[in-house]
């Protein structure tokens, strides 16, 4: 059907934009080809944990940077879990700004640390919004092959 | 391609979707998984008495452990050490994955007997990788134990020669997950596919 060619371009456009605008790398790609015809919404499922465990972690640093003094053991221990778990999805620049408050935290420099958690949740929220529009989308669309172009 | 033999893995790791990914990976590769959130419950699993032969409560050999190193309670380093010094446990391989490529962590992992050391997010061709190496394995004999034991030196020179190379896993597991939120079931949630193996797309 013409309308579903044009609905697949559009959910091939929104997944390629994805990764040209580094959201997204080459381990979301990983995870799409773990998807088959039984497995149809694998990535989507994951996905949902990740948003699941991330608002967890983002609630326990928030609190956790508001106690005086700071426990950084408890802060480096939530973003170690931050940082895996959004690698494990290819969420490049939410993984980004978890490396960056890792820096700043190693520096002791919690001004830093405060000022990236605070960009970290930003990129958060954006990844979140631009994949649930993406897998609407692709639902809608329908499964399609498993794309084997690779991000530039 | 369907798969001959099928092994049991168990996997632990805290990451619930870390978790839920190598299971994922273990069955596209033909591994029944038993995914497990701590190190505590793994050695539950596995039976704490030494009595026991390698197998799960639920009667299934354990053929691999894959185990994450960074843990809460129990690191991977001490879930390996454990299972080590248990004479029934002892001969399971066991794996280690870490997110962070740490040498001495490495070494002391390879050290105490660890199979291999997989660097995260583990990939379709790790578990691959490490599923041959273990279905070479059973059955081991001696011929084998050295093959392993020089591949597992050259690995560890490899290491500390090269710091950007991804190590090559040197072993490898479908399940049920038997996780402690109250609603979960022990009985099996995700199979292998029956007749068909690897990637779809």
């Amino acid at each position: 059907m013409e309308r579903n060619n044009h609905l697949r371009r559009q959910v091939a456009n929104l997944r390629q934009s994805l990764f040209d605008q580094g959201y997204l790398d080459d381990q979301f790609i990983e995870l799409e080809e773990l998807q088959d015809d039984v497995n149809p919404n694998f990535v989507e499922e994951i996905v949902t944990l990740f948003y699941k465990d991330s608002a967890r972690l983002i609630h326990s640093i928030d609190q956790a940077l508001e106690k005086q003094p700071l426990d950084f053991t408890k802060l480096d221990n939530y973003m170690h879990q931050f940082k895996g778990s959004s690698s494990s999805i290819g969420a490049k620049k939410v993984k980004i700004e978890c490396t960056q408050f890792s820096e700043y935290w190693r520096a002791g420099n919690v001004e830093g640390c405060k000022r990236t958690f605070q960009q970290l949740k930003r990129e958060y929220v954006v990844l979140r919004k631009k994949l649930e529009v993406y897998f609407q989308y692709a639902r809608q669309a329908g499964p399609t092959e498993t794309a084997s172009c690779r991000p530039n | 391609m369907a798969c001959a033999q099928e092994l049991h893995v168990l996997a632990v790791d805290d990451s619930h979707v870390d978790r839920k990914v190598i299971e994922r990976l273990l069955n596209i590769s033909c591994c029944k998984v038993t995914a497990v959130e701590s190190g505590r419950r793994a050695l539950q699993y596995l039976g704490l008495d030494g009595e026991k032969s390698s197998m799960g409560i639920d009667g299934l050999k354990v053929n691999l452990i894959l185990t994450d190193y960074s843990m809460p309670g129990m690191t991977g380093y001490e879930l390996l050490k454990k299972i080590k010094e248990s004479s029934a446990l002892s001969k399971i391989p066991v794996v280690i994955m870490s997110s962070e490529k740490i040498l001495p962590r490495i070494d002391r992992c390879l050290e105490e007997g660890a199979e291999e050391f997989l660097l995260k997010p583990v990939k379709l061709s790790d578990v691959k990788r490490l599923r041959d190496f273990i279905l070479r394995g059973e059955g081991d004999d001696d011929k084998e134990t050295e093959k392993k034991i020089n591949e597992v030196c050259s690995r560890k020179r490899k290491f500390q020669d090269d710091s950007t190379t991804q190590p090559m896993p040197t072993s490898l597991g479908t399940a049920h997950d038997i996780e402690s939120s109250p609603e979960s079931s022990v009985s099996s949630e995700s199979q292998p596919p029956q007749s068909k193996q690897t990637k779809i797309g």
